[in-house]
Formats: structure tokens, sequence, C-alpha cells
């Protein structure tokens, strides 16, 4: 994927840039809101991540209101130093996709802008999604693995489902919070992996290949092979 | 501020006090009102007394030419000369002129020159008996190129007229003193009631934050400034001891994970026996240092709240949901535990909040709870409806808290001593208190059941419902 870093804190933007490369992306980095401005509106990037605040007078927010304003839909992801839930919010409506915190781990940073920039541009309606031999029918809302129905809860369902729409990529605990409980705090303990563990017992019963997996500091993956 | 002795200068002084401007705004009414009052006088004294003299002239006048026609130019004659004789008070003025100019009856010894202008109505100066006075005079062309002046003198008029401007000269500036003076009293009046604010607001200004705006007992508009102020006042002293609090929590609590954190780095650095031995230094050390950024964002957070910023957003919830999705989340953490996680909820729990906060407060509550109940216990989320408030309970079967401790629980970082070997940074309840404070509610702290041992904690959230 071809990313655009704006960020001005040479020492994060140097981290960050070295990480999504290593992980396979290019990316260009630019120190101010105008040359990302600039840069995010002559060239075509898979997603932007920018710095909620920025010096040359063009801060995150500005930036994206006026890429929005030009019609140009590119995922944005928002670093911030600010907590605040409204600050947040703000971010959101002003065209921001997603929004992450600093001090934040790499790890996270790579799961969101890789789920970002691999989401489909249009929502394509699709009825079944399909992990090896595991099934999810999202009409009739059942789950089968290898012919063999798996009964799961209704929040168990959309985890699944969650964890299947981004299959081959790693979702991480706090995405899974904000996904699929709306949670948008830290709880602080491990009641996620609780559910997941749970989920995947259910799953892997009777089977000897795991579907989901442990991504060890980051979070969780589905993928048909070990 | 400019200090140019007022005292001098009493009217500069006025106009740059906004009270001086009141009072002389009000002296301007005043005098407004004054003004129309003497001119209404005017028109019906004055005015009324001249419309009179030419109504009056005009019937004469209209008489005489009745009696011209009647009983011809003799008969005017007499009839003039009846009126001069008959006229006590010697106000009337006839004169009457043949073709030839010459004076055939009246009182005035020469036609004055203002008599032939062209307007029939003449106002003319008149010298009588040494005394100078006005006349009104009306010309009257009679048949036989005859002329006729009918007119009335009207010194008395004038005398009136005199008077009545000399009496409103004298109410007018005698009602500007009057105003002014009470325009100097107003100012000084007001300046006396708002000197304590100012010193108040000066003092708080140089920094002494605990003066308050002293309050008469008169319940006026000065006094429910004075309130409003003290009221800013308080909430500000509240925030800064907040702030205050934050700091000392920051200071207190985070240098010693700091500290920990530090020491094994640094430990890690010299004695590290091999790679494999530092890698895990390091990792124990992001480890340390994400834990003191959650410690500070939750301290953060709780200071957020505390600030009561957040009460704009508040809209309508149900929180029956929101519970189900909170007991949902900590559902599978009990099960794993072997704990028994009831939920008894009512249909509906409408209240006006933010979401967000409340199912963080409940999280937390559920956390703590499933935290210190042991493998197998308890533990119960309820709620309902009571009189306009909405309670939500969270009881647990752990150890309970000792009365003195339920007192301090919520304090930012503390944490009883049976639970130092609990994970868990103290600022859980912080959290859950600072939500309910904010939602106008409390917090009840009290034993599940009483007299048992363990007697197990019970938190109550007792938020206005609407």
């Amino acid at each position: 994927m071809r990313i655009l870093l704006v960020e001005d804190d040479a020492e994060v933007a140097r981290f960050v840039k070295k990480g999504l490369q290593e992980a396979g992306h290019t990316v260009e980095h630019a120190p101010n809101g105008r040359d990302g401005l600039f840069m995010a509106a002559s060239e075509s990037f898979d997603v932007l991540v920018l710095d909620r605040m920025l010096p040359g007078g063009v801060d995150g927010v500005r930036l994206v209101e006026t890429l929005r304003g030009q019609g140009n839909r590119t995922p944005v992801l928002f670093l911030s130093a600010l907590n605040a839930v409204d600050e947040r919010v703000k971010g959101l409506k002003a065209g921001g996709d997603d929004y992450l915190t600093k001090p934040f781990a790499f790890a996270e940073l790579l799961a969101r802008v890789e789920a970002l920039g691999r989401r489909p541009a249009a929502e394509v309606p699709t009825t079944r999604l399909k992990v090896a031999d595991l099934e999810l029918d999202l009409l009739s809302r059942t789950v089968t693995r290898g012919g063999r129905k798996v009964d799961v809860q209704p929040r168990e369902f959309r985890l699944l489902e969650h964890l299947m729409r981004h299959a081959g990529q790693v979702v991480t605990r706090t995405m899974l919070l904000e996904k699929v409980w709306d949670y948008h705090f830290d709880p602080q303990t491990n009641v996620i992996d609780v559910h997941v563990s749970r989920l995947r017992h259910k799953l892997d019963k009777g089977f000897d290949k795991p579907l989901i997996h442990t991504v060890r500091n980051a979070g969780y993956m589905i993928r048909a092979e070990a | 501020m400019p200090n140019t002795s007022p005292a001098n200068l009493p009217l500069i002084g006025l106009l740059r006090s906004a009270s001086g401007r009141f009072a002389l705004l009000f002296t301007a009414m005043f005098a407004a009102a004054a003004t129309a009052a003497a001119v209404v006088l005017w028109w019906n004294t004055a005015g009324a007394l001249d419309r009179q003299t030419d109504a009056a002239i005009r019937a004469d006048a209209t008489a005489l030419v009745e009696r011209q026609r009647d009983a011809g130019l003799t008969g005017l004659v007499a009839a003039i000369e009846d009126r001069l004789a008959l006229d006590v008070q010697n106000e009337s003025l006839y004169l009457l002129l043949a073709p030839d100019r010459r004076v055939l009856a009246g009182n005035l010894a020469v036609w004055p020159g203002e008599a032939d202008v062209d307007a029939p109505w003449i106002r003319m100066p008149l010298l009588r008996d040494g005394t100078e006075s006005e006349a009104r005079m009306l010309r009257v062309e009679l048949a036989g190129q005859h002329r006729l002046l009918v007119g009335r003198d009207v010194a008395e008029k004038l005398r009136l007229r005199g008077l009545l401007s000399e009496g409103i000269a004298w109410a007018a500036s005698s009602s500007a003193a009057i105003a002014l003076l009470g325009a100097w009293l107003l100012r000084r009046s007001l300046e006396r009631r708002l000197m304590p604010v100012y010193g108040t607001a000066a003092a708080i200004g140089a920094g002494d934050l605990s003066r308050r705006v002293p309050l008469s007992d008169r319940q006026d508009e000065f006094d429910r400034l004075g309130m409003t102020m003290n009221a800013m006042l308080d909430r500000i002293a509240q925030l800064m001891e907040g702030v205050r609090g934050v700091s000392d929590a920051i200071a207190h609590d985070l240098r010693t994970p700091i500290a920990r954190a530090r020491a094994k780095l640094e430990e890690a650095l010299g004695d590290a026996a091999d790679e494999e031995a530092l890698r895990a230094a390091v990792e124990q050390g992001i480890a340390d240092l994400d834990g003191i950024a959650r410690v500070f964002k939750a301290v953060l957070r709780i200071a957020e709240v505390e600030a009561g910023a957040r009460r704009a957003a508040f809209a309508p919830v149900d929180m029956v949901p929101t519970l189900a999705d909170a007991a949902d989340l900590y559902g599978a953490a009990a099960e794993a535990r072997e704990q028994v996680l009831a939920v008894d909820l009512p249909e509906a729990l409408n209240l006006v909040g933010d979401r967000d906060l409340l199912l963080q407060a409940v999280a937390n509550l559920l956390d703590n709870a499933l935290k210190f109940t042991p493998d197998g216990g308890r533990v119960a989320l309820s709620a309902r409806v009571l009189d306009g408030v909405v309670e939500i309970a969270v009881a647990d079967s752990g150890p309970g808290l000792a009365p003195d401790d339920r007192a301090r629980a919520g304090e930012r970082f503390f944490r009883a001593d049976t639970s130092r070997n609990t994970p868990g940074s103290g600022l859980g309840l912080s959290l859950v208190r600072a939500v309910v404070a904010l939602h106008r509610g409390d917090v009840v702290l009290e034993d599940t059941v009483r007299g048992r041992e363990p007697p197990g904690l019970t938190v109550r959230l007792r938020l206005p419902s609407g």
C-alpha cells in the first residue's frame, strides 16, 4: 500500500515510517500540514496517517476537511496526543475514519492502517463469509465448520464476522472492543481474550487445525493455514 | 487605571463612570419631559390668549362693518366713539380713515406705517402714556375708500408671557441641578455597592483565591451578582483542587512505577547475560510504560469528567441495552473463573446522560466486583427505578470493605490494605464517582449481606432519571 504520513515529530515519524516499510508498504512523509495537504491532493494514496496537531497553519482536521471538500475519499487515520472524547468525535466528524491516541503500540497502528487500506471501496453486499472450512451465513446468522453447525451467541457471531471480514489481517483487542462492543475506552483487563478463547474453543472443537491465531503483542487473526 | 482625581472635575468624573452616564441619561430624559410640559403649557395659555384676542378683534370688526352698512359713515363714527367711551380697561384701539387720509374717529393719532402691508393682520409696537406696549390690529377696507383699523393693546398678554418664560427657565435650571445631584448620589451609591466586588476581584487577581464577595441581606441585583461571582469562584476553586489532586496523584503514584521501570531497564543494560535477557527486559520496560500511560489516561479521564464539560453532550439513553452489553462483555470473564454473573434488569431505564461514561462506570464496577470475588463466587448486576431515581447496583461476594475504607474508596489511587495483592490502579471507583457526580447522582457502598463473613460489597449508583 502507498501511505502518506503527516507527522511533525521527527522521531515518531521515523519510527512509524520504518515500521510501515518493514511491513511492505511505501511511505511518503510530510513534516507539516501544508506539505501534507499538497501531497495528499496531488498524488494518490491508499491511506493517510495524520497527526491531529500540525505546524504550518493547516492542522490534521483542516487537512481532512479540505480533502473531503475536494471529493477525496482516501481513508484517514488520526494520530493524536489529545485524549479527550470530544477530540476523537471532532476528528471523526471532520471526515477521519479512525483515531489512535499517543502513545500507541506500533502493532496497533499497523493493524488499523491495514484495516483501513484494505477496506472495500464500495460495501459489496455479501451474504456469506468463508475462511478454509469455516462458513458464516449472514442471512440465517449461522456458523458451520466442515459442514457441521457451530452454536454461537449473537455477540460471538459479530466477533467472528469482524474477524472474517478482516481475514488474514491482524485485529487488535481495542479494535474488537470498538467495532464489536462499541466501547471506546480501555477496560484494563483481558475481557476480550476470554471472549476470543471461548469462541476459538467452540470453533476448533473436533478439528485439528486452529483458525483463530493469537499474534503476540498485537491481537488476533483468522486465516486458513496454521 | 488612569487616576485623574474625579473629585476635582465632577462632571468629567460623572461622564467617565457608567453610573454617572446612566444618571445623566436620566437627567436628559427628565429635561426632555419638562420641556414638553412647558411647550404644552405655553400653547394652552399664551397661545390661547392670542387666539382669544384675534377672535374678539374679528368680531368687533365685523360688527363695525355691519354698522356702516346699516347706518352709514356717521353711524360707524358714533359706534366707534361709543365703544371707546365704554372701554374702561383702555385696551381697544380704533382708527377710521377717510380716503384723503383724514382721521374721522378713533384713539390712534396717526395711521401706522405697518398697516400698509398686504396682510390684513398687523402686529406693531405702541407707545401709550409713555409706556411701550404692543398692539394687535386688523385692517378693514370699507366701502367708499374708507379704511378702518380695529385692534387691542396686548400689554397684559406680554406680561403673562414674560412670567411664563421666567417660570419655565427657573423650573428647567432647578430640575437640571436636582438631576445632577441625583446623578452624583446614584453614582456614589452604585460605587459603594460595587466596591466590595472590585476588592474581591482584585484580591483574587492577586492570588488570594479564598476571598469571596461579601453579601448584604437585601437580595437585590448586587447581591445576585455577588452570589453568581461566589458560585463561579467556588467552582474555580474546586477545579483548581482537582488539578492539584491530579498533579499530586501523578507526582506520588506515577513516580513509583516510572522509577521501577527505569531501574529494571538500567539493571538490564548493565547486567543482562545475553541478548535474550536484554530483549525480555526491554519488553518488560515497554509493558511498564504502557501501564503508566494507561494510568495517566485514566487520571486525565477523571479530570475531564470532573471538569463537567461533557454535560453538554448529554442525551436521553435507555440504560438497559447498555447494562446488558456490559454484562455480556464481562460475562465471559466470569464464566472463565466459574463465577456466576446474575443480571436482573427492568423493561427500561430512561435517563439523560452520557452513554459511554455510564457504560465505563458500570464496566469498572463489574471489573472490580469480578476481581474481588473468589472463583466460583457470585456477582449480581441489577437495576430499578424508584421515585424518579435510577438505581444500578453491582453486588459481589468478595471480602467487602471496612466502614472506614468506604469513605476513602473513590479517592484517587486509594487502595484498601486488603486489596494490595490484587492488580489495579485504584482509579476505577474514582472514575465511577466522577461520572455519577457529573450526572448529579450519588454512590452508596454497603455490605452485600450484613453480618456474613466475608460480607461482600454492593455499590449502588443512584442517578436522577429524566
